[in-house]
Parts: structure tokens; C-alpha cells; sequence
């Protein structure tokens, strides 16, 4: 039985280019970057080229970006590196319902710390309330922080309005495009975003390594302290490998995104046709087009996403669900319950991601699988008559 | 996902005695404040004794492998040997639940607690 991967959102295999780019830099060239001798200057250079790869890429200069360890320390970095610099002029944060909680809970961590922080809600769609931002914003606003798209539900932002009122306003804004950077157009002068967070793995990059994009002028704190890398912006030795291998990814990115995008965005809205007519009481979560080409999430009412992934793992097929049973804190997905779902159809829901080898016959084949998995988990259930 | 015993997957696959009773003698309806999810538990007595059970379940791997495992221990027990069982018993003849999935074995427990009250109200009227 050959395996379905459809968890693209969670992560990506790495490209074997990627991984050749990488190898020497564990081996070979293992000099510190920092150090004064000639082999650390291989390295200094590797990452001086990683960075001016992903700049260029972004419509960036090389000054503006910061690498990291990932995503989440990325939304950590901007919000909290943000909050501290700007605290003697105010300390109103406003984010959206619906971010990854490495956004959300550093929110919350702020909120602890003597911070305001205001959770604009969605629309059914999972779209952010624009007339609710320009209510929520106070003369003690410091950052707005609102995600480019939706990891779960794949709805994208209105990033370029919020910019504009941002800037009326003269607040920081940062967006986590953790979900979109190598598989829809990201580029920092566009989208007029003073921060911007990016993650290798989600686009076939290595796992542990990530960038943070700070528009020159742009106020911030450093979170890790001891050293004078990263411009002082974040100490620790470079994580040398990770960063080629970033860069190496978006190398290949740009080139088959265009492509790409019309693909998947084509698998998926026929994925999805077939599913709602072939599954009643079925419904999908998101945006229909101003949605994530790869992203798919459908409830099924009546019964409970874990019990769904592990009949399709038992297929081959890996998807994620946002049921509170597979929650660590037994509480669904916040997105869903945010785009008015109640819980027990945010219970039933699961979320399919492709990546650039998804092809349709995997899709056909899940589609084919999955109305007999629906069809016996609801025979069990008592919410459910047929 | 925390790794479920091969137990818990054998009853998840193939879970015994779902569906209802025609005219059960005892029905327990239970709902898992924890995670929001719900298990319907329908018995028939003969005698004193639990000759038929069937379940229904909404919820994940772990409560729908308990509630078929509940209904496993129960067949062919007395009214009494079956208040003894408790959601521990049910965990255990499964090999163990993973610490996060033990609330869902309640839902079994209660059920079961719930469908004997049933029954004793129904004997008494
Ligand atoms: S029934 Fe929800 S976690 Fe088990």
C-alpha cells in the first residue's frame, strides 16, 4: 500500500537538493561563521548568500532579515521584540481570532505582562472584520499582527488593507506568512508589511530553521541575548546547514509556484465538489476562492475527527483534524469554533493539504475511500439518524 | 497522536455490539463534559441477567473502543457484577489507554451506570 500525504500544512519532506546543499556544512565546512580564520569564511558566506536568496525572493534587502530556529519563534521575536521597544508609547497590541497559537499565546503571555491585547473576530468565511479593525485600533496602539493565510481553514487575509490602515495609523504591523511564503506570492513591499514571519519546512526546506523579515526602521528587541549574530538581533551560532538549506528551498520555490498553484488549486476544488456531493451533511470550512491552493477542510456532521484519521491511517492516508479529542487540551479548534462552527461540527472536521507531489489519483483515491469511513463512523453514532 | 494499545485498535476496527435494541430494557445516554462527546448505551434483562447490549458512540478511538469493550464485559453478567464495572476495568481489558485518552473511558462507565438506573426505574413501575 503506497501512503497518501495530505499534512502539507504541518510539514513538508525536504527536498533531496536541498538536503545535498546541506551536507557539507555539517561536515567540511563546519567553521563558526563568527570565527576569524579562513574556513569560517565558507560558512559566513553560505549564510550571506541563504539570506540574500530569500531577500531578493521577498522584495527585501539583506539587512532586513533575521534567521531563527522556525515560525514560531519568528511570532515570538515580532510580537514580543515589538511590545518590549514600543512600551514607553503604548502597549495595545491587536491580533485576529483566528492565529496560530505561537501568535495567540504570545499574546496572552503579553496580556499577563501588563499589555492590551484585542482578538478581532472572523467572518463565516474565516476572514478578518476589517470595520472591526479600524474600531479596535486606540492611540496606545503599538502592532497589529494578523496572519497572511489560515494554516487550518486556508483563508487569506486582506493583508494589503490592513497594511493601509496600519500605516494611517503609523503602527507596526506583522504577518505570520508561515502558510503562504513558497506557495502564493509573498513580497514585503506588496503585502507593506513591516514584519513578516516564514518557516523552512513548510515548503520543503529543513525543520528548525526560519527568518524573520524586520523593514528597516522598524523598532524591536532582540529575544535571544549573548551574541553579535543576526546583526545582534538574535544570538546563537547560525545554524549553518539549516540556513543553505532554507535558502536552496527558495530557490526551487519561485520557479514551479505559479504552476503549482493553478494545479493544486484545480485538485482541490474537484477533491472537494466530489466530496460534498458524494457525503451528505458535509460542508467545507474556508473561503471557496480567496483560499490557500492547497488546503481543504471539510466537516462531517455527527461524528469525531480523530475517529476519521485513524480509519484513514489505516489507508495509507495522513491528514489533521481540529476535533478536541486530538487536541492536547480536549478543547476544538479555536479557527472553527471562530468561524461559527459549534463544536460538534468542529469535532467533525478535517483538513487535507497537498504539497507539489500530490497527484489525482491520490486524491481520487481518498475521495473514494472516505464516504465508507463516514458512512460506518456515523452508523455508530447517536447524533447521527440516517 | 498518542499510540493506542493493539486492543484498543482491534475494537476501534471492528467494534462489537453496535447499533440498538428493539424494545431494550434499560437506555443510558451519557455526554463527556471534557470533550463534548456522547455515548448511548440500550441493555436487555432477562432474569436478572444482561443478555444483549449495543452502543452508539460519537467520539474518538479511545471512546468508541471502550464503549465496544463495555459491552464485551457486560453481556452475560448479573445486574450486580455489572455495577462493578468501572471505566478502570474497561481501560485495563484494553491494555491501557494513553493518560489523555482515560477521561473518554468514563463515557462507558456512566453509560452503563446509567442505562441499570434505567432499567431499575422501568422494573419499579
Ligand atoms: S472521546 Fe473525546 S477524547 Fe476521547
Amino acid at each position: 500500500m503506497k501512503n497518501i500525504y495530505l499534512d502539507h500544512a504541518a510539514t513538508c519532506p525536504t527536498d533531496p537538493e536541498v538536503v545535498n546543499a546541506m551536507l557539507p556544512y555539517f561536515t567540511e565546512n563546519y567553521g563558526n561563521p563568527s570565527s576569524i580564520y579562513s574556513i569560517s569564511r565558507t560558512t559566513r558566506n553560505a549564510i550571506e548568500d541563504a539570506r540574500e536568496i530569500l531577500a531578493k525572493a521577498i522584495g527585501a534587502s539583506s539587512g532586513e532579515i533575521v534567521f531563527t530556529s522556525g515560525g514560531s519563534e519568528s511570532d515570538n521575536f515580532a510580537i514580543k521584540g515589538v511590545a518590549h521597544a514600543l512600551r514607553e508609547k503604548g502597549r495595545h497590541i491587536i491580533t485576529s481570532q483566528i492565529e496560530h497559537h505561537a501568535v495567540l499565546y504570545t499574546c496572552k503571555f503579553l496580556e499577563k505582562n501588563g499589555y492590551d491585547v484585542s482578538y478581532l473576530p472572523v467572518d463565516s468565511a474565516g476572514i478578518v472584520k476589517m470595520d472591526e479593525l479600524e474600531k479596535a485600533i486606540r492611540r496606545d496602539t503599538i502592532l497589529i499582527t494578523i496572519m497572511h493565510a489560515n494554516n487550518e481553514i486556508g483563508s487569506i487575509q486582506p493583508v494589503r488593507e490592513i497594511a493601509e490602515i496600519a500605516k494611517k495609523h503609523k503602527i507596526a504591523f506583522h504577518t505570520d506568512a508561515v502558510q503562504t511564503f513558497g506557495h502564493i506570492p509573498v513580497n514585503v513591499n506588496e503585502l507593506n508589511v513591516d514584519l513578516l514571519s516564514i518557516s523552512g519546512h513548510k515548503f520543503h526546506g529543513p525543520k528548525g530553521v526560519g527568518a524573520l523579515y524586520i523593514r528597516k526602521g522598524t523598532k524591536i528587541t532582540p529575544l535571544i541575548h549573548g551574541g553579535d549574530q543576526e546583526r545582534r538581533r538574535r544570538a546563537s551560532t547560525e545554524n549553518v546547514p539549516g540556513i543553505v538549506g532554507l535558502g536552496q528551498a527558495v530557490e526551487i520555490a519561485p520557479g514551479i509556484m505559479s504552476d503549482e498553484m493553478k494545479r493544486q488549486a484545480q485538485l482541490r476544488d474537484t477533491f472537494i465538489g466530489k466530496i460534498l456531493n458524494t457525503i451528505p451533511d458535509s460542508r467545507l470550512n474556508g473561503h471557496a476562492t480567496q483560499r490557500l491552493p492547497n488546503n481543504i477542510n471539510i466537516s462531517f456532521k455527527g461524528i469525531e475527527g480523530e475517529s476519521i484519521l485513524l480509519n484513514l491511517d489505516m489507508f495509507g492516508i495522513a491528514a489533521s483534524t481540529g476535533s478536541a479529542c486530538s487536541s492536547s487540551s480536549l478543547e476544538p479548534s479555536h479557527v472553527l469554533l471562530a468561524i461559527g462552527l459549534d463544536h460538534e461540527l468542529a469535532h467533525g472536521s478535517v483538513r487535507f493539504s497537498l504539497g507539489k507531489h500530490t497527484t489525482l489519483e491520490e486524491l481520487d483515491r481518498v475521495a473514494e475511500i472516505l464516504p465508507g469511513i463516514i458512512k460506518k463512523l456515523r452508523a455508530m453514532s447517536p447524533l447521527y439518524n440516517q | 497522536m498518542e499510540q493506542y494499545s493493539e486492543k484498543v485498535m482491534d475494537h476501534f476496527t471492528n467494534p462489537r455490539n453496535v447499533g440498538t435494541i428493539e424494545n431494550p430494557d434499560g437506555i443510558g445516554r451519557v455526554g463527556n463534559p471534557i470533550c463534548g462527546d456522547v455515548m448511548e448505551l440500550q441493555i436487555k434483562v432477562k432474569d436478572n441477567v444482561i443478555v444483549d447490549a449495543k452502543f452508539r458512540t460519537f467520539g474518538c478511538g479511545a471512546a468508541i473502543a471502550t464503549s465496544s469493550m463495555a459491552t464485551e464485559l457486560v453481556i452475560g453478567k448479573s445486574i450486580d457484577e455489572a455495577t462493578k464495572i468501572t471505566n478502570k476495568v474497561v481501560a485495563e481489558a484494553l491494555d491501557g489507554l494513553p493518560p489523555i485518552k482515560m477521561h473518554c473511558s468514563n463515557l462507558a462507565e456512566e453509560a452503563l451506570e446509567a442505562a441499570i438506573k434505567d432499567y431499575r426505574e422501568k422494573q419499579k413501575s
